[in-house]
């Protein structure tokens, strides 16, 4: 396989239950993610977005195919050290609620129990000045955070071992549109600062027009088209016309030729 | 000089004397897990340990440097660029960001005689807090029982009658299997000691009041504040969690009404029942034990058993076991409405309730003893 490419998916099948109840939600998708780019998974809900994320991450198997991360298999990521080839930021931030937040960035590398702690701390302290934070945050604890501080410590925890692959899971949901914005441009520096390889799963167009390099469309159990925002646009199909063209996704692609909104289109009765 | 290497990327420092000076050239991988192995751990240590700052460092033939290498070697330079050093464009922007952020280590907080003095203060002033918050839910407890005597029929019954069945009837077994074999065990124990002084008959009377009057009650209670009060705190535990709490109180249905009362009269109501099943339950684990052990005949110890114990001991006991009920309904409340919104605290304020209750119940046992001393024995 070739260097540059870091996930490999191959025929891949998804089905859940079993019997008359089996759904399958993939069925022969194929995807690659080149090393450097920032590819974001779009699709509507319960085209398996999520589960395709877990699949790289080893913590779901596919019914069939191939899931390769990194050149190995993804089953076999969540071995020990997983955390230095890749990085995965949950939804929710999934910061452990026990520790604060330096001890949360500090877990992996704690774990190993062969640093010394001096170390440990100041390479914790180094991860949470990248993200914003400000060393006086160190000894907060999760639930004192805003939601953009949770992600903000969850993103230094997914890096601190420096991993080539990050996965982000709707990396702006829940903040505000300024946060949204801050979040952003933190990623965008990340990316080019760490050459980092990122895949998201997000629905904020905003967020996938100003940080992907290419786009996945996950339809009809498959990727359907992939490309930058603009191939994707010009795509014809019902899925992307509803979701890049609707009333949303006009605004935030503000150069398309915007069909003029008319006036006194507000529902009213007769 | 030779390089001749063990693992090709273990972090490895080829020392060496050129033109420029001494020379101390890196290779290999300077990344966390690598330098987290311990071997390689103790290498790169102990190699860079007899390196001056001033040598020559040579970074261009790392094979990988992140952060926690580059935070290495920099505290190693005693957090100043070396005189002299090569670097990569990408080593360099790595090592200047650490460089950035690299700041003082925070200050650690030693206590003081004093601190821990005002910490006292704080914990008791705390207890006091909880005292005082603990006596205004039993007040709003009797005010919403008053309030229901007044409309009975608009009355939660619905949860009452849920609680009565999950606090009641789903203890049943467990509080029976319990409560038979300790009836056991402490007839065969008593059996031993009676035999010695041939005094067989008075089985009855130590097994009987003993049970009735203190371990029947006792052990139900301990049970239950097990089971049913951490599952009342970690009830209304999770839905201050999940807002459910803040949702009740916006729509103006009164919390203590609602969550605190229901739950304190099904136990009022399910406790002095599980008490008397569990002294049932221990009475015929003893008698079986009496007959294996001392061929005291079941019929034998019912028929002296109305003798030996009387029957006031059964009214204190379920006036008693009644009391023990609403106490643990009133902690896992108390607890469950203190928890703060994360799992942390849940943990905390289930573990909280079940030690409060237990320490509670046996406390309020005692009181008990020492008020109703003169009554059935």
């Amino acid at each position: 396989m070739d260097v540059d490419t870091i996930v490999d998916i191959q025929g891949l099948q998804t089905a859940f239950g079993s019997g008359k109840d089996r759904i399958v939600i993939h069925q022969d998708l194929a995807l690659t993610v080149r090393r450097g780019e920032i590819l974001s998974l779009v699709g509507g809900s319960g085209t398996g977005k999520t589960v395709l994320l877990r699949q790289m991450l080893g913590l779901e198997q596919p019914a069939q195919g191939q899931v390769s991360v990194l050149g190995q298999p993804a089953a076999q990521l969540s071995r020990a050290g997983a955390a230095s080839r890749v990085g995965m930021l949950f939804q929710q931030g999934a910061l452990f609620s026990a520790f604060t937040v330096l001890e949360n960035i500090a877990f992996p590398l704690r774990e190993f129990k062969t640093l010394p702690e001096a170390l440990v701390r100041d390479a914790a302290l180094v991860k949470l000045q990248m993200v914003g934070l400000n060393p006086a945050d160190a000894d907060k604890m999760p639930a004192d955070l805003s939601g953009g501080m949770v992600k903000r410590v969850a993103l230094a925890r997914a890096l601190v071992m420096d991993p080539p692959l990050l996965l982000l899971d709707e990396p702006t949901a829940g903040l505000d549109p300024n946060g949204a914005d801050e979040f952003v441009a933190l990623l965008r520096a990340l990316h080019q600062g760490l050459g980092l390889t990122v895949v998201m799963v997000t629905h904020d167009l905003d967020t996938l027009f100003a940080l992907s390099t290419r786009v996945a469309v996950l339809a009809e159990k498959k990727v359907l088209v992939t490309g930058t925002s603009a191939e994707v646009v010009a795509f014809r199909h019902p899925f992307i016309e509803h979701f890049f063209l609707g009333e949303r996704g006009r605004r935030a692609l503000a150069p398309l030729p915007a069909v003029p909104v008319s006036q006194g289109a507000l529902p009213h009765g007769k | 000089m030779n390089i001749t290497m063990a693992m090709n990327s273990a972090p490895y420092i080829a020392f060496t004397h050129s033109a420029v000076g001494p020379t101390a050239r890196l290779l290999g991988r300077w990344a966390a897990a690598d330098l987290a192995v311990p071997a390689q751990w103790r290498a790169a240590t102990v190699a860079l340990q007899g390196l001056p700052t001033s040598a020559h460092w040579d970074l261009a033939g790392v094979e990988r440097l992140d952060h926690v290498g580059a935070q290495l070697l920099w505290n190693h330079w005693g957090r100043q660029w070396p005189a002299q050093i090569d670097l990569l464009p990408a080593q360099r922007s790595l090592l200047e960001r650490v460089a950035g952020f690299s700041c003082a280590a925070l200050l650690t907080r030693d206590t003081s005689w004093a601190q821990c003095f005002d910490a006292l203060g704080v914990r008791v002033l705390d207890w006091l807090a909880q005292g005082l918050v603990l006596l205004r839910m039993v007040g709003q407890l009797v005010l919403d029982l008053l309030r229901l005597a007044r409309r009975p029929q608009a009355g939660p019954w619905r949860d009452i009658s849920g609680h009565l069945y999950q606090m009641g009837t789903m203890a049943l077994p467990i509080t029976a299997l319990v409560g038979f074999l300790i009836g056991v065990v402490l007839a065969y124990l008593t059996s031993q000691q009676l035999r010695q002084f041939g005094a067989e008959a008075f089985i009855v009377n130590i097994l009987g009041l003993s049970v009735v009057r203190e371990l029947g009650p006792m052990l139900a209670a301990i049970l239950i504040a097990g089971r049913s009060g951490s599952a009342i705190t970690a009830q209304i535990g999770v839905m201050r969690v999940t807002e459910e709490l803040d949702a009740m109180r916006v729509m103006g249905i009164p919390l203590g009404y609602r969550l605190v009362m229901p739950r304190a009269i099904a136990l009022a109501i399910a406790m002095p029942l599980i008490s008397v099943w569990t002294t049932l339950t221990a009475l015929a684990g003893g008698m079986l034990a009496a007959d294996l052990a001392l061929g005291i005949t079941p019929a034998f110890f019912l028929q002296s058993l109305p003798e030996a114990v009387g029957v006031a001991n059964l009214g204190l006991a379920v006036f008693k076991s009644a009391v023990f009920g609403l106490l643990i309904a009133l902690v896992g409340c108390h607890c469950g409405l203190r928890v703060k919104p994360n799992t942390q605290s849940l943990g905390q304020g289930t573990t909280a309730s079940v030690v409060t209750s237990i320490t509670v119940v046996i406390l309020v046992d005692a009181l008990f003893a020492i008020v109703f001393k003169n009554v059935g024995v």
